[in-house]
């Protein structure tokens, strides 16, 4: 049986064991049937299982009234939402979850009305579940690498005593200093460690938590939640080794070897390689608030708008606007029938909900760090980016960045309204090196499609001085190169059609002219492209 | 984060923003309270700790605006006047992606649908007056619902026009916004109309941490035992924000201290008079809470950057927080 879905089934089991106080568990896998394996499991949780789906509204998880039956009836139903009683809710396709919905979610979990969460995430790497949904949750557990006959059956708990285990003194401190090691800003994740470390206990039928209990939870909870790989490495031989220790090291154990070992567990659960090393991030902080950058942007639905008439099918029917209408006939069209108490609505009464739907703007920048672009003209490049990000800000447009230089392209920041980050990564932002323009361009086409598929309208601004000499597959030489990048370019004229090139040379290029009229973009040379001439240049080719 | 109320005294670190939450409390027209910060720093606790912690109002019992008296309860309200019952601190959350029909209330629409009458459904503001209205990611919620509750929480009072209703009540909160810059910031023009503003970031010391924890899961194990514990404290902030508010009116301030925060604004060009009349509201409600009778420089040293740090005509894109200008200021008005 892999380790993977060892963890897996220990994981649900703990939430079984305390579903409130856990919150639930974050899945990230691929449909199939290691999941649906997992799924099946679910059943050992001691709640009634709720199926929710990423559209959902308020309507649906707080309960309302149900118009059909209320007009059917004549008297006022309500139907319960998802929400009202405690349930384990299960949520599929969780990374497409609306910020509404994970905003309630989150909420439920908060007043701990007694329910717990799954999600399940089938996002790709850069897509993922609401981070702030995600931190409520103790365990985030990945199934992509479990093969279909290590899944085992995941054996149910007993029952839960009342009396909570006993917590030796210094796990408090134990715990906290391995979320501090390990770079977790979010206090949650120790106390989650705590909890799930109760949950062990319990589930192997002691009064009181062990170590080993502490080093498993430390494991399972905070090892997903690290931002951040310790720079001492200790000896390896000594943490795994001896997770049997419990019945002569227990409470009373010395309190700084605990710490070590939590340390440990966790570093031997983290894949080499994943994460910084902590020299290179001061302040433990620092690292874990970058990650929460991944929220999911979503179209805002804009203000609404007056009703208009309209016959139902068409659209959302505005029963405000429709009654409204609909009153002043009332006593009218009563006459001649018998008393009645409804309201007599006939189809022209019908009135349709609109909304100015406006997509956001997301301004794609793909900025030429390499040698040819040399240093100063970067400096200058980056002045305009970031004149044209005050912009921005200004619109409310969201911004990404991608830079290329080297052997292949960067994406330093995600489609983001938060510009001070955007200017915090154009300053560090390093030069040098050959120019692989195709990469940078087809780095930046993958944002505008996911921008796109998000509701977003993606316009792209190059800044280069396009003298491409790194073709798609990273090996050097001029003509391939060009090729390559004059191939990306026509994809981006369909991808991203309204752009702008801006040539970053000394002297305009003929090739930047080029590359623009594959793109569909204008052009504009860096001497001139101050920030207004590029505002303006960016609205004159959203115009056309 | 969760479960049962956290003592507001038992909030580990955090003063700023815990004076910030007790100085709404002793002068309501403050103007709300922007909290931006970290995941997990504590903003929704304390919001819950602070209104758990103050005595209860009292208010009529039918009334779904919880009037004081009779004589206020709105006339649109059917039925006669219930008698006067003694009610907690009203805390309304503002969820995102509320329909601008919930917060202001709207025609009734099941009433409107069973019986074809036009009655009036109270919405959140209603339901938060008196008390505190809560947003959590205030940066993440659609502007037009933005504006209308700061516009509510200016005038004080909820006017409903539309759908043939036209209704009004008393609105009166502290709105307490709270959000995460990380994931998007607030409009400039919003930012001003927020009272006092304060930063929270995660402890960087690592005994403030565990402490944190230590209480947290104390209040998980043993929540009658924590409470107990931290009840006292509690009682004393509870005992201190009430004679605070006797008090507020007479503390004193001093042509000087008035100079003095007219210069400062004028030092930081922090735009319009709202800065000033917030500077000195603030400083005198922490006068009133320390019990000092004449209002000095120490208290406006201590509130300037909560009240000014949002109200600065700044570059968006200017990584040196405002709250280090206002330092800055405060250093060289107030030398």
């Amino acid at each position: 049986m892999s380790e993977g879905w060892a963890d897996a089934a220990l994981a649900l089991r703990l939430l079984a064991l305390d579903p409130a106080g856990l919150g639930g568990l974050h899945l990230r896998a691929r449909a199939g049937p290691v999941r649906q394996a997992f799924e099946d499991a679910l059943a050992i949780v001691p709640l009634p299982l709720r199926r929710l789906h990423p559209g959902m509204g308020a309507d649906a998880l707080d309960g309302g009234l149900d118009v059909a039956a209320t007009l059917a009836e004549r008297r006022p139903v309500r139907r319960d939402g998802c929400l009202a009683a405690p349930a384990l809710l299960l949520l599929p396709m969780a990374e497409r979850a609306a910020p509404l919905l994970a905003s309630r979610l989150a909420r439920a979990l908060d007043t701990r009305r007694g329910a717990a969460l799954i999600l399940l995430d089938e996002g790709a790497e850069d897509e993922t579940a609401q981070s702030g949904l995600v931190d409520r949750l103790a365990f985030t557990i990945d199934l992509h690498a479990v093969r279909w006959q290590d899944v085992a059956p995941v054996a149910a708990v007993p029952d839960p005593p009342t009396a909570e285990p006993a917590m030796p003194p210094e796990a408090c401190r134990a715990m906290g200093l391995a979320a501090a090691t390990f770079g977790i800003a979010s206090p949650r994740g120790p106390l989650f460690a705590l909890r799930a470390a109760r949950a062990h206990a319990l589930l192997h039928g002691r009064a009181e938590v062990r170590d080993e209990d502490l080093a498993v939870a430390a494991r399972l909870v905070l090892a997903p939640r690290a931002t951040l790989r310790p720079v001492s490495e200790t000896p390896p031989s000594e943490p795994e080794a001896r997770p049997e220790q419990g019945p002569e090291r227990s409470a009373d154990t010395d309190g700084t070897a605990l710490p070590d070992r939590l340390v440990a567990a966790i570093r031997a659960a983290l894949p080499p390689g994943a994460l910084p090393q902590a020299d290179r991030h001061a302040a433990p902080g620092k690292g874990a608030s970058s990650g929460s950058g991944a929220r999911m942007p979503g179209q805002r639905r804009g203000r609404p708008l007056p009703a208009r008439a309209g016959r139902a099918g068409d659209g959302r029917i505005d029963l405000f606007a429709t009654l409204t209408a609909a009153a002043p006939w009332q006593a009218l069209r009563r006459r001649g029938m018998a008393p009645d108490d409804r309201v007599l609505i006939r189809p022209e009464d019908l009135r349709q909900r609109r909304h100015e739907d406006r997509a956001d703007r997301l301004l794609v920048f793909v900025v030429d760090a390499s040698g040819s672009a040399a240093v100063a003209r970067l400096a200058e490049a980056k002045g305009a980016v970031v004149s044209l990000l005050a912009e921005a800000y200004a619109h409310r447009d969201q911004v990404a960045l991608v830079s290329f230089r080297g052997a292949g392209a960067e994406l330093l920041l995600p489609p983001t309204r938060a510009l001070v980050r955007a200017k915090r990564q154009l300053a560090a932002l390093p030069g040098g090196g050959g120019t692989p323009l195709a990469s940078g361009l087809r780095a930046a086409l993958e944002v505008a499609a996911a921008g796109r598929r998000r509701g977003m309208d993606p316009t792209l601004v190059l800044l280069t001085d396009g003298r491409a000499n790194v073709g798609l597959d990273g090996t050097g030489g001029r003509g391939a190169a060009m090729a390559d990048a004059e191939a990306m370019a026509r994809q981006a004229r369909d991808a991203a059609p309204a752009g702008l090139v801006i040539d970053t040379a000394p002297r305009a290029t003929p090739e930047t002219e080029r590359l623009a009229g594959l793109m569909g973009a204008r052009r504009l040379a860096l001497p001139r492209a101050r920030a207004d001439a590029i505002g303006a240049a960016i609205a004159a080719s959203r115009a056309g | 984060m969760s479960g049962p109320v956290f003592s507001f005294s038992a909030i580990v670190g955090q003063d700023d923003m815990k004076l910030a939450m007790i100085l709404t409390a002793i002068e309501p027209r403050l103007g709300g309270v922007l909290v931006f910060g970290d995941r997990g720093t504590g903003k929704s606790t304390a919001v819950r700790g602070l209104a758990a912690l103050l005595p209860p109002i009292r208010a009529v019992a039918n009334c779904p605006v919880n009037s004081a008296s009779a004589q206020e309860r709105p006339d649109w309200v059917e039925g006669p006047a219930g008698r006067l019952t003694s009610r907690p601190t009203p805390v309304v959350d503002l969820p995102l992606g509320v329909s601008e029909d919930r917060v202001t209330g709207a025609l009734d629409i099941e009433r409107a649908l069973v019986k074809g009458e036009k009655a009036f459904q109270p919405g959140l503001l209603a339901a938060a007056n008196r008390g505190y209205l809560y947003i959590d990611e205030v940066n993440l919620l659609e502007d037009h619902i933005v504006d209308l509750l700061l516009d509510v929480a200016q005038s004080g009072e909820n006017l409903v026009e539309r759908e043939g209703l036209s209704i009004r009540h008393a609105a009166r909160f502290v709105l307490v916004g709270s959000g995460n810059p990380e994931e998007g910031e607030l409009r400039p023009q919003l930012l001003d109309r927020f009272g006092v503003s304060v930063e929270v970031r995660s402890p960087t010391d690592i005994e403030e941490r565990i402490e944190v924890l230590r209480r947290r899961d104390a209040l998980e194990t043993d929540p009658e035992g924590f409470a107990a514990r931290w009840r006292r404290h509690d009682l004393r902030v509870r005992r201190a924000i009430l004679a605070a508010r006797e008090r507020l009116r007479d503390v004193e301030a001093p042509e000087a201290v008035l100079r003095d925060c007219a210069e400062l604004c004028l030092a930081l060009g922090a735009d319009g008079l709202r800065g000033e009349l917030t500077l000195l509201r603030a400083a005198r409600a922490l006068a009133a809470y320390r019990g000092e009778a004449r209002l000095g420089r120490a208290q406006l040293r201590r509130v300037a950057a909560m009240a000014l740090s949002h109200r600065l005509r700044r570059d968006p894109l200017d990584e040196a927080g405002s709250a280090a200008r206002v330092g800055r200021a405060v250093a060289e008005v107030l030398a």
